[in-house]
């Protein structure tokens, strides 16, 4: 035999274009030739999955055409043949008819002897042709197969099973067994290739991954099962001998840890245990859970630091990067454990590999102290134009959060930040700079003078009419309550002369701002500057500028509303109302838009949104678990912790983001749709979600509390997770313990389908304008009916039932709203009650789990930082919000640690209503 | 003379190429059994064919490329994916199965008038005559309407898979009819 290469491929891959129409006639005329040309047909066949590896389709009906004659291939003998037949109908599996034509054929072919080359291809294509009807008919074959002794015919058999867990995972699950056994084999691949080269047969562990990945997903519903499984293949002897497999084990005991706090001291020996592992993988796959684990201790976090610390200066790139990562990302939480290693990562600096010096850099950004701050910013600027903008926006992001922290060292970091500014750099990299400047004018306003002229700096010269334009909004917000603004006023009517049209516009709105200084000549000047520009080619520039001459002639404070409103709708909700307006047809366009449906938020909530979107995004995910009292959060931070550090941190921003206002928003457009809520007003505050019963029940029902002036709405989220059970009449009973709240009415589910979710609302009156916490013991009301397996038409006659939840409890935290404040100490000086009272808490392993539990029962917005404990005995946590009414509340809470008594706390809270301090100073009892 | 000459060469010829020969019938009539006694002599199990089984023989210097195609209902309608070029037809009938007879019959008419089989031969095995009960040939003939069929050669052998007879005797024909005709 010989092969030429591209030979017959002379327009094929590589080659020019291939097209479609050609290399489908071809296949059919080549396929159904006879005899059969097996070489000829190879060649086609590759130019077929060249087609379809680029991305080209065929349509349904061609697709089956090819099919089928690729089904008369089968007459051949030739193995090549048969591989390339497997690979194309694997392709054509997923878009053609009638697949199951070959189940016969592949099947024979998936019980030949182990050595027959398409034996694995065999395996995997019937994965894909079979369907819940005929996988019965492989369950026996699935079985041999996968305890085959050859690595990869059992290898096939595993990767395939997972491929058919979506089709039938009851069946899946019956070769549990055998999967179990394959983890413990030990497979050999046989000696290929006669006497010459090879030295015998070489075992492989490939297998152990594969089956132990697919006996996860068989058990991972059931954790007492996956518990069992982990300590069975973690035992003594180290059975799993595969680092990739071990690797897998770890990230289950993760999740254990993270799910059962009772597991995680055996759970935490067994990783310490494999940091000492021979493989480098799994050192590192230990030492990231360790740290990752919610309020890790110092003895637990040690030996992992330890560990990697010995890797930083290791003679592999590979080590060395993946050390400082996961020190890096620790840094963020927990700096001081990281000291440790500085005088490793400080000679990481000067790495060729410039990834490694860049989190060398960020770490020890974090974990030094004020003193260290100037210095590594001077070796930063040495090289940051060594590195990409990708990097670049690391290093941004790291002095961003810095400033956050230290808001001492701004004039160092301010500067640097100008200088990176005038570097050449991508629109990303710029953004980030812009961003960072941004948050130091909001957050340390001691920066702000200095920070506005290096922007007004920068907009001389800017290539980026985004920016610019952001900027010049900045310039406008903030401009006219500086001490100098008509410095400003310059750099503004500037853009007006030299820019385009989108900036032009966006300087005029940003001047006129400047008429509501209470000064006569800047007003008269203002005014001057906007005439001119009366005269510009653009309509939109005209037109604000005509606006804004129009409004210098108005009362101030109605000129004010224009163009410095105290209060802004809700983007979210505004984009909602508006596309619901568009596409609601001719009979919603014969109205006005109603501006009053979209909810209108204040500064406070904005910044505080801003905020808290902006902490979070930079911390990890371990600190960010503030809304984490919904079921779905833990399994979400599990997620997460073990995603890459980008994804975690996009997950943890994602959430922090969907705090308040827009979860609010989310369900005000729920709310909306039922008549009978309408006469009760606006929304005041919607709560988290709490679940109301375990997760993996019958039925999953989750709780919000809708706040409104004089009711109280309860919603309940109740999921079907039975699969063949209909609930009909589903409603909820709710009995409040007091009785100064009066059930009204109950919106009911009529029918609830299996598996799918639905909503009952219960509404209640309430005492307006008291902060009453109550609680409900609810009961589930329903008739079951159960579906007939082989019609799936439900039976005639259900029977009645009920099912107990949890209370649902209407707390202190759901009377307030988190808000964002700039200066805590003068706010906390001005008001007037005061209460405090002192708690023990035990059954709390340390500060930072305190001060969770305390923010989420409060719902108060945590700020400077505070909400992430720097030692392990003491913290003081700072809290402010508004209650629903609108009054100030704010609660300073110190708080000891100590092994022995747990958590001590103390909680000073004040407010501007009288009711308010002393009920949150009790609320945690 | 040059008559012989020919036909030795269109042997030679002929003994390279491939006859392509189907097999058909109502499921469970005992197709895949039939094949793989034809190809390996041997009884083997079976489960009901999800598809087709595709072998090749050698028989008296010919080689046969026999598709069995599954019979269940849900299959039946791609059989004509598979006509183009077929020499003959082996239609399998369960003679013992006189309730389905019918259906057979309408089976074999709807195939039979197809274009792309207008020239293939036609044998019919009247199998399982190894059981009690089992029609005849010539009752097979009469309820499949064979009998005024003048539009190509066809033959009707009983014989039982199992057994082993009839087959050689089916298959005997076929190739004496495929050598005059298609060669």
């Amino acid at each position: 035999m010989s092969y030429k290469k591209n030979e017959d491929l002379d327009s094929g891959p590589g080659g020019s274009v291939m097209d479609k129409m050609t290399v489908f006639q071809d296949c059919i005329a080549g396929f159904n030739s006879s005899p059969i040309q097996p070489r000829r047909c190879r060649v086609l066949l590759t130019k077929l999955t060249y087609l379809l590896s680029t991305g080209d389709t065929f349509a349904r009906d061609e697709s089956t055409t090819l099919f089928f004659s690729i089904t008369k291939l089968f007459q051949h003998k030739d193995i090549a043949l048969r591989q390339m037949v497997y690979l194309v109908i694997k392709e054509l599996a997923k878009n053609a008819d009638d697949v199951i034509m070959v189940t016969s054929s592949i099947m024979k072919d998936t019980t030949v002897s182990s050595d027959v080359v398409y034996r694995p291809n065999a395996i995997r294509t019937l994965a894909r042709i079979i369907d819940a009807s005929t996988i019965q008919a492989i369950e026996r074959l699935m079985k041999t197969a996968v305890v085959d002794k050859h690595p990869i015919v059992s290898t096939a058999a595993l990767v395939s099973s997972y491929h058919l867990l979506p089709v039938s995972r009851d069946v899946v699950r019956r070769w549990t067994n055998e999967t179990q056994e394959t983890v413990l084999a030990q497979k050999m691949f046989p000696q290929y290739g006669g006497a010459s080269g090879m030295s015998g047969p070489a075992p492989s562990y490939m297998t152990q991954y594969h089956a132990l990945g697919l006996l996860y997903q068989l058990r991972s519903h059931d954790r007492m099962a996956l518990v069992k499984m982990i300590q069975q293949f973690s035992g003594a002897g180290g059975s799993l001998r595969s680092p990739a497999a071990v690797v897998m084990l770890i990230r289950f005991v993760a999740r254990v840890i993270d799910e059962d706090r009772n597991m995680r001291r055996p759970m935490n020996s067994l990783l310490v245990g494999w940091l000492k592992h021979k493989s480098d993988m799994v050192n590192f796959e230990a030492a990231k859970t360790i740290l990752e684990m919610k309020d890790v201790t110092d003895e637990e976090a040690t030996p992992a630091i330890a560990v990697l610390q010995l890797f930083l200066s290791s003679p592999r790139f590979v080590s060395r990067f993946a050390a400082i990562r996961i020190l890096n990302r620790f840094a963020m939480v927990r700096p001081q454990n990281v000291n440790v290693c500085n005088i490793d990562i400080e000679s990481l600096i000067n790495d060729s590999n410039r990834s490694i010096a860049t989190y060398a850099i960020t770490t020890l950004l974090k974990t030094g102290n004020e003193a260290s701050v100037d210095r590594l910013m001077k070796q930063i600027t040495g090289f940051m134009n060594d590195i990409s903008d990708e990097f670049k926006i690391i290093v941004v992001d790291a002095i961003r959060s810095l400033c956050l922290k230290f808001p001492a060292k701004q004039a160092s970091m301010l500067s640097f930040l100008s200088g990176v500014l005038r570097d050449e750099g991508g629109y990303e990299f710029k953004r980030a700079v812009i961003e960072a400047m941004f948050d130091l004018i909001k957050f340390v306003p001691e920066s702000k003078e200095d920070a506005l002229s290096y922007l007004c700096e920068f907009i001389e010269d800017c290539e980026f009419t985004k920016l610019a334009v952001r900027v010049l909004h900045l310039l406008g917000e903030e401009g006219p309550g500086t001490k100098h603004p008509t410095k400003y006023i310059r750099y503004i009517y500037n853009r007006v002369v030299l820019e385009n049209s989108i900036v032009r516009a966006a300087a005029v709105t940003a001047l006129s701002k400047f008429s509501l200084i209470e000064d006569e000549s800047v007003q008269a000047s203002v005014k001057v500057l906007l005439t001119r520009c009366l005269d510009d080619p653009d309509d939109e520039v005209r037109d604000r500028a005509a606006m804004a001459l129009r409004l210098a002639t108005v009362p101030t404070p109605v000129a004010k509303s224009y163009l410095a409103p105290d209060s802004v709708p809700s983007l979210g909700a505004l984009e909602q109302q508006l596309i619901m307006y568009v596409t609601g047809g001719p009979d919603a366009a014969s109205v006005a838009f109603d501006i009053s449906t979209v909810p209108f938020l204040t500064r406070d909530q904005v910044d505080a949104d801003n905020f808290r979107a902006k902490v979070s995004s930079t911390m990890p995910v371990i600190g960010s678990s503030m809304d984490g009292s919904g079921a779905g959060s833990g399994a979400g931070a599990g997620a997460g912790g073990k995603g890459s550090p980008s994804a975690g941190g996009a997950a943890s921003s994602s959430s922090g983001a969907g705090a308040h206002e827009d979860k609010t928003q989310m369900y005000a457009a729920a709310l909306a749709k039922i008549p009978e809520l309408q006469e009760f007003g606006a929304v005041m505050r919607s709560s988290n979600v709490a679940a109301l019963t375990e997760s993996e029940t019958e039925y999953e029902v989750r709780c919000v509390k809708h706040l409104y002036k004089a009711h109280l709405v309860l919603q309940f989220d109740i999921e079907n997770t039975l699969k063949d059970t209909v609930l009909e009449d589903v409603s909820v009973i709710a009995t409040p313990s007091e009785d100064t709240f009066e059930e009204q009415f109950i919106v009911t589910l009529p029918k609830l389908e299996p598996e799918s979710q639905g909503t009952v609302y219960v509404a209640f009156t309430r005492p307006e304008g008291e902060y009453e916490t109550v609680s409900f013991s609810s009961t589930l009301h329903f008739i079951s009916k159960e579906l007939d397996p082989s019609t799936g038409v439900p039976d005639d006659t259900g029977y009645e039932d009920e099912y107990q939840v949890e209370d649902v409890e209407l707390g202190v935290g759901d009377f307030l709203v988190p808000t964002y404040i700039g200066n805590f100490q003068h706010m906390w000086d001005t008001l007037p009650y005061e209460a405090s009272e002192t708690y023990g808490l035990e059954g709390v392993n340390g500060l930072t789990e305190a001060c969770e539990s305390v923010i989420s029962s409060l719902s108060l917005q945590p700020l400077e930082g505070s909400e992430l404990p720097l030692q392990a005995a003491t913290h003081v946590l700072k809290l402010f919000g508004r209650t629903v009414q609108g009054g100030k509340v704010s609660a300073l809470v110190r708080m000891a640690y100590s092994a022995k008594n747990g958590v001590t706390l103390k909680i000073t809270a004040k407010s501007e209503e009288e009711v308010v301090a002393p009920m949150v100073a009790a609320a945690i009892a | 003379m040059g008559q012989v000459f020919g036909r030795v060469l269109a042997k030679l010829w002929g003994g390279d190429k491939e006859i392509r020969i189907l097999i058909l019938g109502l499921d469970g009539a005992g197709k895949t059994t039939i094949l793989y006694r034809l190809q390996i002599g041997e009884v083997i199990t079976t489960v009901p064919t999800i598809g087709f089984n595709v072998e090749t023989l050698t028989y008296k210097n010919l080689k046969f490329n026999v598709w069995d195609l599954g019979g269940q209902t849900s299959i039946r309608p791609y059989w004509r994916c598979y006509y183009a070029n077929t020499a003959a037809v082996i239609f399998v009938v369960d003679a013992t199965d006189r309730e389905r007879i019918n259906t057979s019959k309408e089976e074999l008419k709807e195939m039979l008038n197809e274009e792309e089989l207008a020239d293939s031969a036609l044998l019919v095995f009247a199998n399982k005559q190894d059981q009690p009960g089992a029609m005849t040939a010539p009752e097979v003939s009469e309820a499949l309407g064979l009998v005024g069929m003048k539009d190509r050669s066809w033959s009707i052998v009983a014989c039982s898979a199992i057994e082993g007879e009839g087959l050689t005797e089916g298959l005997d024909w076929l190739v004496e009819v495929i050598k005059e005709e298609q060669m």
